[in-house]
């Protein structure tokens, strides 16, 4: 799939920014007045900035308001329900937080589990596509729910948990990564599938239908070598995980070393969900000879 | 609304001849020319006449070769085109509501008024049914021509879809597939006609009728032993010549 600068921006940095809000909503840390607003303030940044950075990705995005209409079948739709809830009751939180320096528990609990439920829409709107194998898979889920409430944890301070958390993101997604290279064969599609000719013989592609590009091959036929996607593999592990733990091990708080653990994770993210779209197949590439 | 009908007994679609089917790509420009100026946003092109051009269409025709086990390889043009699923996932996917799937005929359609361009049921579609037009910002796909086949200001043999009219082998057939009796129906049960991809679970409407068995290229002709050459051995100048050529 075309990694879409707008979408993984979108989904990296509102995958942070509900995480921060689920544990701010969890009372983590329970901070009041100035030091309150910082932190709900770079939350609301980054979980805001994300959705509209996905508006860029729209073709026609004056309809947009129509999108919360379909949340009875449409992961989408839901995402856009929940996030603008999982917002509104943080705001209501937020404002007891900073001005009256008091926790509506009750609202706060609301809030944080309708921000991490809003990152699991995100997911399944990836999770729920058969025609790529790669995210169709039990992983997608955890993989974005572990980032975004271990990263979250980070940005909130907490980086007992944070360390601990990274540890487990990274095992998420080496096992997404591995078994999502056998995905695309276990599936079964090929291209005698997808032509109905394979009782004939083995089929190849002998002419494509247009001599150009077209939508179907520059959004959907990304193609990656496999020497690189192996490079930026490791580099994402090292800056997701490594890194971060190793900083936090050796004792980061308030100092150079929170600021490294923290870029480095946010950086190293990119480079996964980067990756996320490159390395994922989409089943319209057998029409045009491209999978496999 | 994208929940798709619980059930719609009409399952309007094409039936696709892969014997027939002699690649001319007339389809593709009739699908062209007859959506571009009716249903909805015109069908745009991008660098039409400069180096790369690219551009909008509902109906594409692909070429294939297919190696059997023994004797020649075969090509295979292969129109694709929306295969109005009935378990459409473009249908589903959709926030909007602007995908839906017609209970009474079972056409999928897209209400350009509704779409946000979010291309994530062109994402859901397994055959490459639905592009997304870089002009109008929002999604296109195959109406099934549905303001050609109900529209009685057009003369009656022209109410079926434009690529069917206009196909000059008789590779695209249209009909009710929901109906056993339809003409279709029978073509299909005669012919073995297949689903594309079936192990997604799409339940297609639209059916391929795969190449009738071609011969192996080993029959030898009943005329072949009147063609058997005469003479075996050169004689006269031309035989001094190559016996004399040979010793050199
Ligand atoms: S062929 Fe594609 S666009 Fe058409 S109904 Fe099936 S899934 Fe939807
Ligand atoms: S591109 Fe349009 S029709 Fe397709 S899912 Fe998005 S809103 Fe619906
Ligand atoms: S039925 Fe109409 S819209 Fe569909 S492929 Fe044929 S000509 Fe194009």
């Amino acid at each position: 799939m075309h990694p879409a600068p707008s979408v993984i921006l979108f989904s990296v940095l509102s995958g942070l920014g509900f995480g921060m809000l689920a544990w701010l909503g969890f009372g983590e840390p329970g901070v009041t007045g100035m030091s309150a607003f910082i932190f709900f303030f770079v939350a609301y940044a980054l979980a805001v900035g994300g959705l509209l950075s996905a508006t860029f990705h729209l073709g026609n995005p004056k309809n947009a308001l129509k999108s919360f209409s379909q949340w009875r079948t449409s992961w989408l739709s839901r995402e856009g329900c929940c996030a603008v809830a999982a917002l509104l009751v943080m705001g209501i939180y937020a404002i007891g937080a900073i001005f009256l320096e008091t926790h509506w528990v009750f609202v706060g609990i609301i809030g944080a589990i309708l921000s991490i439920v809003t990152v699991f829409t995100t997911s399944m709107i990836y999770g729920q596509l058969k025609t790529v194998p790669r995210w169709n898979h039990w992983t997608t889920p955890p993989l974005f729910l572990s980032l975004s409430i271990f990263g979250g944890a980070l940005m909130t301070g907490q980086i007992k948990v944070a360390m601990v958390g990274f540890i487990v993101v990274g095992l998420i997604q080496i096992a997404a990564w591995l078994m999502g290279d056998k995905q695309f064969a276990t599936r079964g599609s090929s291209m005698e599938t997808a032509t109905g000719l394979g009782d004939i013989g083995k089929v190849r592609m002998f002419e494509p239908p247009h001599t150009g590009t077209n939508y179907l091959l520059k959004e959907m036929v990304y193609v990656i070598g496999r020497k690189h996607a192996m490079k930026l593999r490791v580099i994402a592990i090292l800056l997701m995980v490594v890194i971060p733990v190793l900083m936090i091990w050796m004792g980061a708080h308030h100092d150079i070393k929170a600021v490294i653990a923290v870029l480095s994770h946010i950086v190293g993210v990119f480079a996964s969900r980067w990756l996320f779209f490159a390395e994922a197949e989409h089943v319209v590439g057998l029409y045009y000879g491209k999978r496999g | 609304m994208t929940a798709l009908p619980a059930k719609s007994d009409v399952k309007l679609g094409l039936v696709i001849d892969l014997d027939t089917c002699v690649g001319c790509h007339a389809c593709v420009v009739s699908c062209k020319g007859w959506n571009t100026e009716n249903y909805g946003a015109p069908l745009s092109d991008q660098d039409a006449y400069g180096e790369n051009p690219s551009g909008t269409f509902l109906n594409r025709v692909h070429s294939f070769e297919v190696q059997p086990e023994q004797g020649a390889a075969q090509t295979i043009h292969f129109p694709k085109s929306c295969l109005h699923c009935e378990d459409a996932p473009c249908v589903t996917v959709c926030p909007t509501g602007a995908s839906y799937k017609r209970a009474e005929d079972g056409i999928v359609l897209v209400n350009e008024d509704a779409c946000i361009g979010c291309g994530l049921c062109a994402w859901a579609c397994p055959y490459g049914a639905r592009e997304l037009d870089q002009a109008a910002g929002v999604m296109k796909k195959c109406t099934l021509c549905v303001d050609r086949i109900y529209n009685e200001n057009l003369p009656e043999e022209d109410r079926e879809p434009a690529c069917v009219r206009t196909c000059p082998a008789g590779a695209r057939h249209f009909g009710d597939l929901g109906d056993e009796n339809s003409d279709v129906s029978q073509l299909v049960k005669e012919r073995g006609g297949m689903d594309l991809m079936p192990e997604l679970g799409t339940k297609p409407v639209n059916k391929y009728l795969p190449p009738r068995p071609k011969d192996t290229g080993n029959e030898i002709d009943i005329l072949a032993p009147l063609l058997a050459p005469v003479a075996t051995e050169t004689t006269g100048f031309l035989g001094w010549l190559d016996r004399t050529l040979e010793k050199l």
